[in-house]
């Protein structure tokens, strides 16, 4: 998929992450804001890629403000990003 | 057994993942009118997700899916079917022509998903015409797991004032009842509104365990305990149930045709339900199966 506009999904509500995709030339550039970066910053990262990559998203600059966001909710926000960056969903 | 049924916000993710531990039997993952139109399409990434992954505990999980005259519905079944929740929860159902539409889809989206099971409907009768059909809608198809009713939207479309005391959906209730224990299915009552009012809520939830309700819907994790305490038998009935079966037992050692407890004749009725208090608490508190029969 092609990120063709900036768009997010997601809230800073607890358990929640807000989620903002932006058309990016080449490459994926990822952004992690955390309450629990230390501890599961590898984690997120390594979801956040993974659903990416099952989007086929090869590029995009993702910015993600997690408030502490299970690894299901995290991968929902992404995916749903990416699909709002389509034009495809609800809101921008 | 299904006592509880409390709904649950789709796209509320702190409230999903800690939904399992509220001890409702089952939980509604709700995509319709706690969802705004704005969100509908990452609350149903985000409910898919969750019934992928989540599933640690034997909750029962229905998904409330849009009213099939809205452009949701069909985005709904499609996202959520191949997770197989337990049941799909369509709302407004009001006869047999809706009922076509919504498992023509349905059966469509199972079979592109390979799945070899109907998913199980479990309509909510909340408009005139739906209580009027009820029964039609009860013994629809084998896919009806049972009727629920939803006061409120009720109330609105019989043009009168939705009470506490609920006199305006006796009709109603008593309609659903009847029609679902006809048809063989379970059937759920209303929720009560008044989140503050335990009293209140637990004389509501009586009334409607008198009538004939297998559960009820709520809307309040507050609620939970109350409805799942009226729904249950009480010691004094398990004890009564299990004294039953003794007799009925004994009495066919004894090659006795008819059979008295208490001054009181325990014909087929009152032994059938015994059996299904007997089992009720063994569901509920897992106690071992009666084979005093």
């Amino acid at each position: 998929m092609h990120i063709e506009k900036t768009a997010a999904a997601g809230t800073l509500e607890s358990s929640d992450c807000l989620v903002t995709v932006e058309p990016s030339a080449s490459e994926i550039k990822l952004e992690i804001e955390s309450v629990v970066l230390s501890q599961y910053g590898e984690e997120i990262r390594g979801t956040v890629l993974e659903t990416l990559k099952s989007l086929h998203v090869q590029a995009a600059s993702v910015h993600v403000q997690d408030k502490g966001a299970l690894n299901c909710v995290i991968a929902a926000r992404v995916e749903a990003a990416v699909l709002r960056a389509q034009g495809e969903g609800g809101q921008e | 057994m299904i006592r509880t049924l409390s709904f649950l916000p789709g796209n509320t993710p702190n409230m999903l993942i800690n939904g399992e531990t509220l001890g409702a039997d089952a939980l509604i993952l709700d995509l319709e009118d706690a969802v705004s139109p704005a969100e509908k399409d990452t609350a149903r990434i985000l409910v898919r997700n969750y019934l992928r992954t989540q599933r640690i505990r034997k909750t029962f999980l229905i998904v409330r899916i849009n009213a099939t005259d809205t452009a949701y519905w069909r985005d709904d079944l499609a996202i959520i079917l191949p997770e197989k929740p337990d049941a799909v929860l369509p709302t407004k159902v009001s006869g047999r022509q809706m009922l076509d539409t919504l498992t023509a889809e349905m059966s469509r989206v199972e079979q592109d998903a390979g799945l070899e099971r109907p998913t199980p409907l479990l309509p909510l009768i909340e408009t005139a015409m739906g209580v009027e059909n009820a029964i039609e809608i009860a013994s629809y198809s084998d896919r009806i797991m049972g009727l629920a009713l939803g006061g409120e939207d009720l109330t609105a479309d019989l043009h009168c004032k939705r009470t506490k005391e609920g006199q305006e959906i006796f009709y109603a209730r008593t309609r659903l009842v009847c029609a679902a224990r006809a048809a063989g299915v379970n059937v759920f009552d209303t929720p009560f509104t008044d989140v503050d009012d335990m009293e209140g809520l637990e004389k509501d939830a009586q009334f409607a365990k008198a009538l004939g309700f297998s559960g009820k819907l709520v809307i309040s994790p507050r609620h939970i305990d109350t409805v799942n305490a009226v729904f249950s038998p009480t010691e004094e009935e398990i004890e009564y149930a299990r004294l039953i079966l003794a007799c009925i037992r004994d009495a066919k050692a004894q090659g006795k045709g008819v059979v008295s407890l208490r001054g009181k004749m325990i014909d087929a009725p009152i032994v059938a339900r015994a059996r299904q208090v007997v089992e009720d608490a063994r569901q509920i508190f897992g106690e071992e199966e009666d084979t005093d029969e």
